[in-house]
C-alpha cells in the first residue's frame, strides 16, 4: 500500500477497494516500525488520524470526496495544530500547544486529509541537516550516517521512507529543495505570496514560504493545489487564482526554454551532482525542451545577502519568546531579566543564537546601513537577474545543491560550510520565486536533485516539466534499500 | 508663578554680569486612541474595562504563527486628521518595527511607523484664552498599536499582565519644537484634543488614557536659535498636569542652567504627589530600538481618489465653526471660541438656538455660564447632562417673552437639573412667573414706600441713586417674581406724583 501514488490512492479509496482506515493504519504500522531509526517523527497523531479517516470514509460513503479525502498527511512541525504540540524543533516550544489551526492545516483538514503526525526539523526552521533540533537529528533514509538535509529534513526523509505520501514543509532559503534533493523526493515551494503564512511559524517573513513534499511532481501538485489560495488573515498573500496543477501536468514540454546559469556550476560544486544534473538537461532536451546558458551576475552574492536579511527578521520574529506568556519559562527567575535571560539562553539552541545575534548586530543603529539597508539592496540585483532572464526562457535549471547528504556531525562546527548548503537556493527565496528540487540520480549511491526555477506564479509549468521528466525516468520511485 | 518663568519674561544674571533671558522650547508627542471597534491589527474588541485578557485574541497575543492585518478604519481616520490639520496624506507609508523587551509588550516589537508616515508637514494656528496668536508645526503623525499593561499590585511580589489594550490604535501626533510656554502647550493639545473629537476619530477619555502626551522641554538663551539639551516628559495624562510638568520642568532646567551645570538628555517622569520631575532613563541608557520595515505588512497605499473622498466628510471644524458663529449670530470671539471648544457643545448650541428662535447671545450666554457650570460642579460631559437642547430652549423662550425674570429663570435652571420636569411646568410649579399684575405690584410699591420715609426723602431731595434700593426692596418683597423695569416705571410714578 505505501508505494501506492496519490493517483492510485485516490483510485482505490474511490473504488472502495480499502478504506481511508486501512490506509492509515499502514502508514502508522509503518512509522512505528521505522520512526526509531530515521526520528522523523517529533509526533505521532495515531488517533486523529484515525478519526480523520473515519470521517473521510464516511464522505466516500456520501459521495462527497475530493481529490485528497481519506489520503494521510505529515506536517512540518512549524504549522500550528490546535491541540497538538507544535514545538518548532525548539525546546523553547516543547510545552506548546497550539490553541489555534494555522490556514493550511486548516484547508488540509476540510479537504479531508488524515493527519499522521509532525515531522522533525532544524530549530526554528534554522539550519541545512535538521541536526539543530531539539529532539534530535532525523537520519537519512538512504544512509542512517547522514543527514536527510534541511530544515524541512523530516517530512523529505518521512516522503523517502515511505512513511506517508504527502508532507508540508517550509522554505526560507532551501528548506524544501535541499531536504528533498538529498533524500530522493519531489519538494516545491510556491511563489511568495501563494501558500498562507498564518499559523506557520515565523523565522524570515519575507522569505518563508510553505510548500509540498512528495514522491513525485504529480503526488506534490495535488497537495500544492489544496494548500494554496489567497487568505485574508496573511497580508503578503496574494489575492489570485490557483491554477489547476494536475491538470497542467500532462502538457507537451517541446519548445520549452531552460536556461542554465554558469554560476550555479561554480567549483564548489560536487563533480558527481554536476555530472547527474548535466544528464537530467540532456533528458529534457530529448523531450524538445530548449537548453541554454545564462547569466545571474549577482547569484553569488546570494548567501551574503541571505545571512543579513534572514536574520535581521529572525532576532524580531523570536523576540516573543521571551517566558511571559508560552513557551520555555527558567525556574525561580530571580527578577524579569534574569527570566528573559534564562528563559532564552535555556530554550534556544546554539544556531538559533547565532542567527539572533547576528540579526539584532546588522539592525543595530550605526550599522543599518552598511548591512540590512545593503542587502536589501542586493535582494533588489538578484530579483532583476532573475526577471531579465525570465525575458528569455521558461525555466532555469541547475544543481539544488552543491553537494550530496553529508555525514551527521561533519559540519555542525562549521557554520559557514552548512550556510553554503544553500548556496543554489537561496536567491531564490529572496525573488520570491517558485522552485522545486526533483530527484535526478545518484553520486556515490546517495540522491541528487535537480533545482528548477519558474517565474512568479508558474508552479504549474514547474510541475508541468518535472511531470514530463519522471515520465520517461525511474529516479523518483528508487526506494532507499534497507527499508522496505 | 512658574508661568510667568515659562513665558520666559524673567530677567536672570549669569556670570560675567551679563543678563540672560531664558526661552523655553517645547514640543508635543500626542498620542490618541483611535476610536475603532476593533484594534488595528486584529479583529478583539478596544472595549475599555473588560476582565483582564478577555479582549486579547491569539494576534494580540502574539501566539508563534499569527499575523498582522490592518484594520482600514485606522487609514480613514489618519487621513481625515491629516486634512483637518492640513497635512499631507502619505501616497505610500511604511509600517516598522520597534523593538524592544517588555512583559506587556507581547511580540516583543510594537509595530508604528518610522520613516514614511501616513501623515506629515502640518500646521495649526492656536490662540490660547486671551492671548496672542501662534502657529505649532506637527511634523507627522504616524499609526502605531498601544501595549498592555502591566499590573503590579495585587500578585505579591509578581507582575500581572493584562493584554486587553494590546493592539488598541493610536495615532502619534508629533510637534515641531513651536512651543515657548506651558501655556501654549496646552493650549496647543486642547487644540488637538478638540479636532480629534470634532472628527469623531478619538473619544479624547483622558482618565482612560484616550488621549495622552510626551512633552519634549529645552530652554535656551533668549534670541539664539541652536536648541538646548531637551528632557522628555513621558505620559502626561491630564491638561494640568502636562501645564505642571513643563512649567517645572523649565524652572528645574534654568536653575541648573544659572547654577553653572548642564541639562543632560533624559526621560523624566512627572510625579503629580511629590510635583516633581525625576529622572527615569538616561541617553546612555537608552534603547536601540532596532526599527525596521514589517515584512509582514504590505505599505499602504492611498490613492487621491480616497483622499477626496475622505475630504467630502470632513466636517466643519472648529475654527471655521466658531468664525461662523461670529458672523452668523454676531458673537465676540471669545464666547464663539467657547462654544466651538468641542464638538458637542457647538451642536448644542445651535439646536438650542433653532429650537427657541431667539437671540444667540442670550443662548450663548445661557450655555456658557449656567449650564457649563452646572456640568463643572457636577463633573459631567455634555452628553451626560440631564437638560436637552429643547428643554433648555423651553426655558430661553420664557425669559425672552418676560414670563421669568433671570433670576427666577436660574430657579427653574436648577429645578430642571434636578428632574423636575419642563420650563413651562417647573415655571408653574414653583409660580415663577413675574408679577405683572399692575395692581398687585402698585401694592407691593405703596408698602415698602410706606416702609422706608427716609429714603423716599432723600430720593425726593435728589439723590435718585436711592430709587435702586427700594426697586431691590420691591424685587425682595415680591420673591423676585417682579419685573424690575416695571417696579423701577410704577415706582417713579408714585414718588413724582
Amino acid at each position: 500500500m505505501y508505494e501506492k501514488s496519490v493517483t492510485d490512492l485516490q483510485r482505490g479509496l474511490r473504488a472502495r477497494e480499502f478504506s481511508s482506515v486501512e490506509l492509515v493504519e499502514s502508514c502508522l504500522t509503518r512509522v512505528e516500525a521505522l520512526n526509531g531509526r530515521l526520528n522523523c517523527l517529533i509526533t505521532v497523531t495515531p488517533e486523529r488520524a484515525l478519526e480523520q479517516a473515519r470521517a473521510a470514509d464516511k464522505r466516500f460513503a456520501a459521495g462527497d470526496a475530493g481529490p485528497l479525502t481519506g489520503i494521510p498527511l505529515l506536517h512540518k512541525d512549524i504549522f500550528c495544530t490546535r491541540g497538538v504540540r507544535t514545538s518548532c524543533g525548539s525546546r523553547m516550544l516543547d510545552n506548546f500547544i497550539a490553541p489555534y489551526d494555522a490556514t493550511v492545516v486548516e484547508r488540509l483538514d476540510a479537504a479531508g486529509m488524515c493527519l499522521l503526525g509532525k515531522t522533525n526539523m532544524d530549530e526554528f526552521a534554522m539550519g541545512s541537516s535538521t541536526e539543530s533540533s531539539y529532539y534530535g537529528p532525523t537520519r537519512n533514509p538512504w544512509d542512517l550516517e547522514r543527514v536527510p538535509g534541511g530544515s524541512s529534513g523530516g517530512s523529505a526523509a518521512a516522503i523517502a521512507a515511505r512513511l506517508g505520501p504527502l508532507a508540508t514543509c517550509t522554505d526560507t532559503g532551501g528548506s524544501i529543495r535541499q531536504p528533498a534533493a538529498m533524500c530522493g523526493v519531489t519538494g516545491i515551494k510556491p511563489t511568495y505570496g501563494r501558500v498562507s503564512r498564518y499559523g506557520m511559524v515565523a523565522f524570515a517573513s519575507s522569505l518563508d514560504q510553505g510548500g509540498a513534499m512528495a514522491r513525485s511532481a504529480e503526488d506534490a501538485a495535488f497537495l500544492l493545489a489544496a494548500m494554496s489560495g489567497f487568505d485574508e488573515r496573511d497580508s503578503t498573500s496574494i489575492d489570485r487564482g490557483v491554477e489547476d496543477y494536475p491538470a497542467m501536468l500532462s502538457q507537451d514540454i517541446a519548445g520549452l526554454r531552460i536556461g542554465v546559469p554558469k554560476e550555479y556550476f561554480d567549483q564548489g560544486l560536487d563533480s558527481g551532482v554536476a555530472d547527474r544534473v548535466r544528464e537530467a538537461l540532456a533528458e529534457f532536451e530529448r523531450r524538445g525542451a530548449i537548453i541554454s546558458d545564462i547569466s545571474l551576475p549577482h547569484a553569488p552574492l546570494s548567501i551574503p545577502t541571505y545571512y543579513v536579511v534572514a536574520p535581521a527578521e529572525c532576532s524580531s520574529n523570536l523576540s516573543r519568546y521571551d517566558g511571559v506568556r508560552f513557551g520555555h519559562r527558567a525556574e525561580n527567575p530571580s527578577d524579569l531579566l534574569d527570566m528573559y535571560k534564562r528563559s532564552r539562553s535555556e530554550g534556544f539552541g546554539a544556531e538559533v543564537k547565532r542567527r539572533i545575534m547576528v540579526g539584532t548586530y546588522v539592525l543595530s543603529a550605526g550599522y543599518y546601513d552598511a548591512y540590512y539597508l545593503k542587502a536589501q539592496k542586493l535582494r533588489r540585483r538578484i530579483s532583476e537577474d532573475f526577471q531579465k532572464a525570465f525575458e528569455h526562457v521558461d525555466l532555469i535549471a541547475g544543481p539544488t545543491a552543491p553537494g550530496v547528504a553529508f555525514k551527521i556531525g561533519e559540519k555542525t562546527d562549521d557554520p559557514v560550510s552548512m550556510y553554503l548548503c544553500d548556496v543554489y537556493t537561496t536567491g531564490v527565496n529572496l525573488a520570491g520565486l517558485p522552485a522545486a528540487s526533483i530527484p535526478v540520480g545518484f553520486s556515490d549511491g546517495l540522491p541528487v536533485g535537480l533545482h528548477l526555477i519558474g517565474d512568479y506564479f508558474r508552479e504549474g509549468r514547474l510541475l508541468n516539466a518535472a511531470h514530463q521528466y519522471q515520465q520517461i525516468t525511474e529516479w523518483h520511485r528508487q526506494m532507499p534499500r534497507g527499508i522496505a | 508663578m512658574a508661568s510667568a518663568n515659562a513665558a520666559g519674561h524673567r530677567l536672570n544674571m549669569a556670570g560675567g554680569g551679563e543678563t540672560v533671558r531664558w526661552e523655553p522650547v517645547i514640543g508635543l508627542e500626542i498620542h490618541a486612541q483611535l476610536a475603532t471597534r476593533s484594534k488595528i491589527f486584529s479583529g478583539a474588541s478596544t472595549a475599555y474595562g473588560a476582565e483582564p485578557n478577555t479582549q486579547a485574541c491569539a494576534v494580540d497575543l502574539g501566539l508563534p504563527g499569527v499575523l498582522p492585518v490592518l484594520n482600514a478604519e485606522v487609514v480613514n481616520m489618519a487621513i481625515l486628521f491629516g486634512l483637518a490639520i492640513d497635512a499631507h496624506i502619505a501616497e505610500r507609508s511604511i509600517f516598522a518595527r520597534k523593538n524592544y523587551f517588555y512583559p506587556d509588550l507581547p511580540k516583543g516589537y510594537q509595530i508604528s511607523q518610522l520613516d514614511l508616515p501616513i501623515v506629515y508637514g502640518g500646521h495649526l494656528d492656536v490662540t490660547p484664552e486671551g492671548a496672542e496668536k501662534f502657529t505649532v508645526g506637527v511634523t507627522r503623525a504616524h499609526l502605531e498599536e498601544d501595549a498592555g499593561k502591566s499590573l503590579h499590585e495585587e500578585f505579591h511580589g509578581m507582575t500581572g499582565i493584562d493584554l486587553n489594550r494590546a493592539g488598541t490604535p493610536l495615532i502619534e501626533i508629533v510637534s515641531e519644537p513651536d512651543m515657548r510656554s506651558a501655556v501654549q502647550a496646552v493650549a496647543y493639545m486642547r487644540k488637538i484634543h478638540a479636532i480629534v473629537r470634532y472628527l469623531g476619530i478619538c473619544d479624547g477619555n483622558m482618565q482612560e488614557g484616550s488621549f495622552r502626551c510626551d512633552a519634549n522641554v529645552s530652554v535656551r538663551p533668549a534670541g539664539t536659535t541652536v536648541l538646548g539639551t531637551r528632557a522628555e516628559l513621558k505620559n502626561l495624562n491630564s491638561f494640568r498636569f502636562v501645564e505642571r510638568a513643563i512649567d517645572i520642568e523649565i524652572e528645574r532646567q534654568i536653575a541648573l542652567l544659572e547654577a553653572g551645570g548642564r541639562v543632560s538628555q533624559e526621560t523624566r517622569l512627572y510625579d503629580e504627589s511629590r510635583d516633581e520631575t525625576r529622572s527615569m532613563r538616561s541617553k546612555e541608557e537608552a534603547e536601540d530600538y532596532r526599527y525596521f520595515p514589517d515584512p509582514d505588512l504590505l505599505p499602504v497605499v492611498i490613492s487621491q481618489d480616497v483622499i477626496a473622498a475622505m475630504r467630502a466628510t470632513l466636517p466643519e471644524m472648529p475654527d471655521a465653526r466658531a468664525r461662523r458663529f461670529m458672523q452668523q449670530f454676531d458673537l465676540g470671539a471669545d464666547l464663539a471660541g467657547q462654544l466651538t471648544a468641542s464638538r458637542a457643545l457647538a451642536d448644542f448650541f445651535e439646536a438650542t438656538l433653532k429650537a427657541a428662535g431667539i437671540d444667540a447671545k442670550l443662548t450663548a450666554n445661557w450655555i456658557t455660564g449656567e449650564l457649563a457650570a452646572h456640568l463643572n460642579r457636577h463633573r459631567l460631559q455634555l452628553d451626560a447632562c440631564p437638560l436637552t437642547a429643547e428643554m433648555l430652549a423651553g426655558l430661553l423662550i420664557r425669559i425672552a417673552d418676560g414670563t421669568v425674570s433671570n433670576s427666577s429663570a436660574k430657579e427653574a435652571f436648577a429645578a430642571m437639573w434636578a428632574g423636575e420636569g419642563s420650563a413651562d411646568s417647573v415655571i408653574e410649579a414653583r409660580k415663577l412667573e413675574q408679577l405683572s399684575d399692575t395692581g398687585a405690584l402698585e401694592q407691593v410699591v405703596d408698602d415698602v414706600l410706606a416702609a422706608n420715609p427716609s429714603q423716599v426723602e432723600q430720593y425726593l431731595g435728589g439723590k435718585s441713586k436711592v430709587l435702586g434700593f427700594l426697586v431691590g426692596q420691591v424685587m425682595k418683597a415680591s420673591g423676585g417674581k417682579a419685573n424690575p423695569q416695571q417696579v423701577g416705571e410704577i415706582m417713579k410714578g408714585k414718588l413724582v406724583g
